[in-house]
């Protein structure tokens, strides 16, 4: 059977560093992890890596300084899968991530507590009352898990969105640790066909949140093949200790063989090295920690590198993703990962800007261009992201959809194939030997095949600034379209064997 | 074919753009098929009625894509291709015009003016002319004001045009509106000028009629004095 997914972009990646560069920044990290070593706060991984030939030595009553061989740490590599797949409801959304082959998708992410609506309202000059204009207002709510369907419903309208990781936490009153998960991924997969990923609030729901996902995807084998829910776990708190409860949540997903994300996300200038050097080796060797956890765990478990290197501000210490050194350390990530021959989650699209606007826009162009041109296979944090990753607003997310479709553009494979020199050869000769000496003429084929940019959507009519206004309409035109949520016989089944659901969300 | 189906089928290469058989129009399959020229000589053989084919071949044709120019379905290029295609058209029938009681809209002399070589805009203002039904006769770039002088006293038109891209070259504008005065024949013609520099200031200044910021200001204006 052929297989089905999500075409993706595949680019010709830019490279930052050199091979000898890369040897350099490899054998610094196994250097930390063999010299220096991590300290571990999970009891069974402890026992687990001392049992594969790792040394141990304990610090205290709650954890233990590890130390990794790096022949242990290459082979556990050897067994992790070049390539993953990450299914989806509608298998045409699967992905296929597959570190040799640098084929990028773009989604959403974070779990923001703060979702920011947009209205416009009419201004009248104080100084000629005559003079109107139509201005954003924006009103800050919080996260609820009507908003997260209307997130998912959102990405699924979005072409340029090939996965959907939560963008807003779910805060309402009856939601609690205990159901948090198996409503988060619900009214996910219930509003979007594309593929589900979140990270676990509560270990003791993983099993529900695997029946859910079962029986989305039609039964047990079927979620095996076409895995339409995958997970992420920032076991490494930086620098380098791995904590408890992300530890034991790495573990289970091992065993159970879902696809999952090892992530780390140290801040250059608090906790890890300003110097690249520095922050690359520390982050790539707690990277490398996790996955060799995972494979001693379950050697073949298909799972994904997480590099999330931020910045911190020096005037505040929080993350600054604006910076020019996160581009630097995220590409650095890109290659190390590559090298290694497993699949990258990457990070662009973030801003420090509060509000959707210019300086958002050019934030988010600042780190989505280079990083997709490093060909990261998944690209999170892409969609709606403000004020860092403290924000999500729907209308920058669509916003977001038409930048990063630009980019995708611009990124495309050269058309410069021996028919297409011939052709364009012809074209000249046939304009040459014209009057007018136009081509415009030859611009509408490419133009009505969609290869042709038209033109920025959301330009003003008038040649005033109706970026904001314009994305409003397109967003609720999308949301207008009818959703494709799950079939009644699957949300019946779903209802009765999966617990915790809130039954308000019954449709 | 059948005259209707004929000048049906006119309009339909009206609307593609396509000159002539090589033309590949923007839908598939279409290249090597007769297209306008091929079209309008298989009518003229059969002896179609050339007012019928002008106003349900050309002119409907160019109405559709004109509406959905409008409408923002198609782009200029739609535009100019079909422009051009009427403008071929309009070559070969033009003999034939007069006697089927085809009347022109007018005639248009267009040039941009000496020291300067920029042509684009000028080629299109040209093109959408002739497809709105104008005789047009371009003189080219880099053109003395004495040589316009001698095609509008030839062609006696009631419209000039007149371009430059050039800070430069614009002040020669001004020389050929002041030859016109001083031939007599300044009252005889409107003039319209365009070009990136240009503007409605300045074209008062020069004492020209118009100032056209792009093709379409340039029917429009011309379409009023022949209604007005």
């Amino acid at each position: 059977m052929v297989e089905t997914f999500r075409e993706g972009l595949v680019v010709r990646p830019y490279s930052r560093l050199s091979e000898e560069e890369i040897g350099r920044l490899d054998r610094a990290s196994l250097s930390i992890l063999e010299d220096i070593g991590i300290i571990c706060f999970n009891d069974e991984a402890t026992g687990i890596l001392a049992a594969n030939g790792c040394r141990t030595e304990r610090l205290d009553e709650r954890s233990h300084k590890i130390r990794l061989p790096a022949s242990v740490v290459r082979d556990a590599l050897a067994s992790a899968p070049s390539a993953v797949k990450l299914g989806a409801r509608d298998p045409g959304n699967a992905l296929i991530l597959d570190a040799e082959v640098p084929r990028i998708y773009f989604g959403s992410g974070s779990e923001t507590n703060v979702w920011l609506d947009t209205d416009m309202e009419v201004f009248v000059s104080e100084r000629d009352p005559g003079r109107k204009k139509r201005l954003p207002v924006f009103t800050e709510e919080r996260g609820n898990v009507e908003r997260l369907g209307t997130a998912a419903r959102l990405a699924e309208e979005l072409e340029h969105l090939d996965f959907f990781i939560r963008p807003v936490n779910i805060q309402d009153e009856d939601i609690t640790e205990e159901n948090h998960d198996v409503n988060k991924f619900y009214i996910s997969l219930r509003n979007t066909t594309k593929h589900v990923q979140a990270g676990l609030t509560s270990l003791g729901q993983l099993d529900n949140v695997v029946r859910l996902a079962e029986i989305v995807a039609g039964g047990r084998e079927a979620f095996k093949e076409n895995p339409v829910i995958s997970f992420i776990t920032c076991t490494v708190k930086s620098p380098l200790q791995m904590v408890d409860d992300a530890t034991q949540k790495l573990i289970e997903f091992a065993r159970r063989g879902i696809p999952f994300v090892v992530s780390s996300s140290p801040q250059g200038g608090s906790t890890a090295p300003i110097q690249e050097a520095g922050m690359v080796a520390q982050i790539n060797a707690e990277i490398l920690a996790g996955i060799t956890l995972t494979q001693l765990v379950n050697p073949g478990t298909p799972v994904i590198y997480g590099s999330v290197p931020v910045r911190a501000r020096m005037d505040n210490l929080h993350d600054f993703y604006g910076a020019p050194e996160f581009n630097q350390y995220n590409i650095d990530c890109i290659q190390m990962a590559r090298y290694y021959r497993i699949p990258c989650y990457s990070t662009a699209g973030v801003g420090d800007s509060k509000v959707p606007g210019m300086q958002a826009t050019i934030e988010k162009f600042f780190t989505h261009i280079p990083i997709a041109m490093s060909g990261a296979q998944y690209i999170h944090y892409a969609f709606g992201l403000l004020d860092r990753t403290n924000t999500f607003c729907p209308v920058q997310a669509v916003l977001d959809n038409e930048h990063i479709g630009m980019i995708k553009r611009f990124l495309a494979s050269p058309r410069l194939s021996i028919a297409d020199v011939d052709e364009s050869l012809a074209q000249i000769d046939k304009v040459m030997a014209s009057h007018q000496k136009l081509y415009a003429r030859f611009v509408r084929k490419s133009l009505r095949s969609g290869r042709i940019y038209s033109h920025y959507p959301f330009e003003g009519r008038n040649g005033d600034d109706e970026v904001i206004d314009m994305a409003v309409e397109r967003m609720d035109r999308l949301l207008l379209r009818p959703a494709r949520s799950l079939p009644v016989e699957t949300e019946t089944r779903v209802f009765e064997e999966v617990p915790g659901l809130l039954s308000r969300l019954r449709t | 074919m059948e005259e209707r189906n004929l000048i049906e089928e006119i309009k339909v290469n009206i609307i593609q753009g396509r000159i002539n058989s090589e033309d590949e129009g923007f839908e598939d399959g279409l290249e090597g098929r007769p297209a306008t020229v091929e079209l309008i000589g298989e009518a003229m053989k059969e002896n179609v009625d050339v007012k019928d084919l002008v106003i349900s071949g050309l002119t409907a044709g160019m109405d559709t894509v004109g509406r959905n120019f409008e409408s923002g379905k198609y782009l200029i290029p739609d535009m100019l291709a079909s422009a051009e295609a009427v403008g071929a058209a309009m070559d070969i029938l033009g003999p034939h015009l007069e006697k089927a009681g085809v009347e022109s809209k007018g005639r248009f002399v267009i040039a941009t003016v000496k020291g300067d070589l920029h042509d684009i805009g000028k080629n299109i203002v040209s093109i959408m002319l002739k497809g709105a039904g104008f005789d047009v006769v371009d003189l080219g770039t880099d053109v003395r004001a004495e040589k316009i002088i001698e095609a509008a006293e030839q062609h006696r038109p009631q419209f000039l045009g007149l371009s430059a891209l050039l800070t430069t070259t614009m002040r020669e504008m001004e020389s050929v509106i002041s030859m016109l005065a001083e031939r007599g024949l300044r009252q005889d013609m409107k003039v319209l000028i365009g070009g990136a520099p240009t503007s409605r200031d300045f074209a008062a200044k020069i004492g020209a009629d118009a100032h056209c910021a792009d093709a379409f200001q340039a029917i429009e204006f011309t379409n009023s004095v022949c209604v007005g």
